[in-house]
């Protein structure tokens, strides 16, 4: 399967990582060339084989639906880049 | 007694006890050897007031009686652990100036034991790399060299900043992390020991996630004794992290018989590559024949699937790099890009996300998006899981066959000139022997074994049974003490 400029623009987008149009073709080329030493499991017999969840068998443990360690607004703010008024502050998102 | 930074654990602690050092004394010879070692650009930041605070306390400790093993070893730990007031960056521009309100869980209970922390290691952003060259804060440089040549070779990655700290005696031990290889591969690079433990023995609470199904934490020593003590008090159940193991810690030095007769330990004929350099199968076979001396019995076995665990690899840990990284997004921590005039909310991650990241970083999460897109979603990452079952299987079947231990080369080659390898696949290759045991979860030791032509180190892995730490170390104790290898770096730094 070969990644063209279009399928890199959109893998981009959907990243959420800004790529410049001129800098697509070098990006699709080195995608092309990861997907190509990826298709080797192409070759493998998965058939009737189930896909990995867990690599050490155990049950996920469950606690109380309780706060454990709440009411620490500021220091959960501390290190953002624009914090007012309790919040975390973002450019306009609703028109 | 060695020279106070070059001392080992073991050796440190039982001088500590007996009064013949002092914590203070060693945290004092350790931060200054760092202030001398600034080309190695090991420790990216330094905390001498924390060292020094812990130093005393440990002092303090050690005369009231009540001294656990790691209480005044001064260590260094990578910039993928959460440390409280401290800057913890994964190696990444993105989370410049982050100083994490918490402390993983893992520094926690080093603490809690009385180890004292030097500053903060280099390494691979977000640990993608086996070269310590995607760091935003620059190479580290490995202190071996080439005999008389000045190249500046590559301490390996992710945990290069480990591995060179621990290899020219700026530290007594280090905290490693391995996804694929990460404190294996750099350990043999630079002749240290390096252990990845079962996949749940270390909580991953306050570690920066990469791929939150392969990441575990580790110790990086001067040897296997040394992995044992630090690796006890790392590991344990903790309830922050649904994956960590509610699993007994056993005393791990105490297993450290140095008998392994009866044990046996397979040889997977996969594991010999085309074009491996003659002095690593030579190695291997010596490993071979030392474990045989010991006693052990020696089998040769098959894990078939081996030649897929790469692939496979570079399906998986991306897929849950893309999913991790997601949360870097300008709003909560860490950097956020300027925005132009008439700029919304998209513009700021995208612009974020595409400053703050480093080239290898924004390949892997695109890598990670595509395979995880709708239309591909099976034909990569489901079939990828598929294949990691497989890999899985491969091992279970050699245990249940008798084999104790397997024992591999490390790694491919020795360390590499730094900006050698500029393609990212042929970078990747340099996991080719240590990946399979993350993809399995096992546990998996490297040992230095040995020098090449050039003067370089070299190492041997043994992959252990899932949650037999203390056999795998007893096993890896006998190699080292048939290897005999006490070669240190010349000092040219």
């Amino acid at each position: 399967m070969s990644i063209d400029e279009d399928t890199a623009r959109k893998v981009a987008r959907l990243a959420r990582i800004r790529v410049e149009e001129g800098d697509l073709p070098a990006l699709a080329s080195e995608f092309n060339a990861i997907l190509g030493f990826i298709e080797q499991l192409e070759e493998v017999d998965v058939e009737g084989v189930e896909p990995m969840v867990s690599v050490t068998p155990m049950r996920l443990k469950r606690r109380d639906d309780v706060v454990t360690e709440g009411d620490q607004a500021a220091r959960i703010l501390s290190n953002a880049p624009d914090a007012r008024e309790g919040f975390f502050a973002v450019p306009k998102v609703v028109e | 007694m060695s020279a106070l930074p070059g001392m080992k654990i073991a050796e440190a602690r039982d001088a500590l006890r007996k009064g013949e050092v002092k914590a203070v004394e060693l945290a004092e010879a350790c931060l200054g050897a760092i202030e001398g070692a600034g080309a190695l650009n090991a420790f990216v930041h330094h905390t001498p007031d924390i060292a020094m605070e812990q130093a005393r306390a440990a002092d303090e400790r050690i005369a009231g009686g009540d001294a656990p093993a790691m209480c005044g070893i001064p260590i260094g730990v990578k910039d993928l652990f959460c440390t409280r007031g401290v800057p913890s960056q994964a190696g990444s521009a993105i989370l410049d100036g982050f100083r994490p309100e918490y402390e993983s869980s893992v520094t926690t209970q080093l603490f809690e034991a009385g180890a004292v922390m030097l500053g903060k290691l280099n390494m691979d952003e977000f640990a993608m790399g086996s070269s310590n060259e995607t760091s935003r804060y620059g190479n580290a440089v490995n202190p071996w060299r080439r005999g008389n040549d000045e190249t500046a070779l590559t301490p390996g990655g992710s945990s290069g900043g480990s591995a060179a700290a621990v290899a020219a005696d700026l530290c007594l031990a280090a905290t490693g992390t391995d996804t694929g290889g990460s404190i294996r591969q750099p350990a043999a690079f630079t002749g240290i020991t390096g252990i990845k433990p079962t996949y749940g023995r270390c909580s991953r609470w306050g570690i920066i996630a990469f791929a939150s199904s392969l990441d575990q934490a580790g110790p990086m020593t001067k040897d296997v004794r040394d992995a044992a003590i630090m690796l006890q008090a790392m590991c344990g159940h903790d309830p922050k992290d649904s994956t960590s193991a509610d699993l007994p810690v056993p005393d791990f030095e105490a297993m450290l018989t140095g008998d392994i007769r009866g044990k046996v330990i397979g040889i997977p004929r996969e594991y010999r590559m085309d074009g491996m350099p003659d002095e690593i199968e030579a190695l291997w076979a010596e490993g071979r024949a030392m474990l045989e001396d010991a006693g052990a019995k020696i089998v040769d076995i098959s894990l078939p699937h081996t030649k897929y665990a790469l692939p496979a690899y570079y399906v998986i840990a991306p897929a849950e790099a893309s999913s991790n990284l997601a949360r870097y997004d300008g709003v909560r921590y860490g950097h956020r890009a300027k925005l132009a005039q008439g700029e919304g909310i998209v513009d700021m991650y995208e612009k974020t996300r595409a400053e703050g990241f480093g080239a290898e970083v924004q390949r892997r999460v695109m890598v990670g998006t595509y395979v995880l897109s709708a239309g591909f979603y099976d034909a990569y990452y489901n079939r990828a899981r598929k294949v990691r079952t497989l890999i899985k299987r491969d091992f279970e079947e050699a245990f249940a066959q008798g084999v104790d231990a397997i024992l591999t080369p490390a790694t491919p080659s020795a360390a590499f000139g730094l900006g050698e390898t500029a393609d990212p696949v042929q970078m990747y290759l340099n996991d080719v022997f240590t990946v399979t045991v993350n993809l399995a979860g096992l546990p998996a030791i490297a040992v230095p074994a040995g020098l090449d032509r050039q003067g370089l180190p070299l190492g041997l892995q043994l992959i252990g049974k899932p949650w037999e730490e203390g056999d795998l170390l007893n096993v890896a104790h006998s190699l080292e003490a048939a290897a005999g290898f006490v070669s240190k770096p010349a000092k040219w730094w």
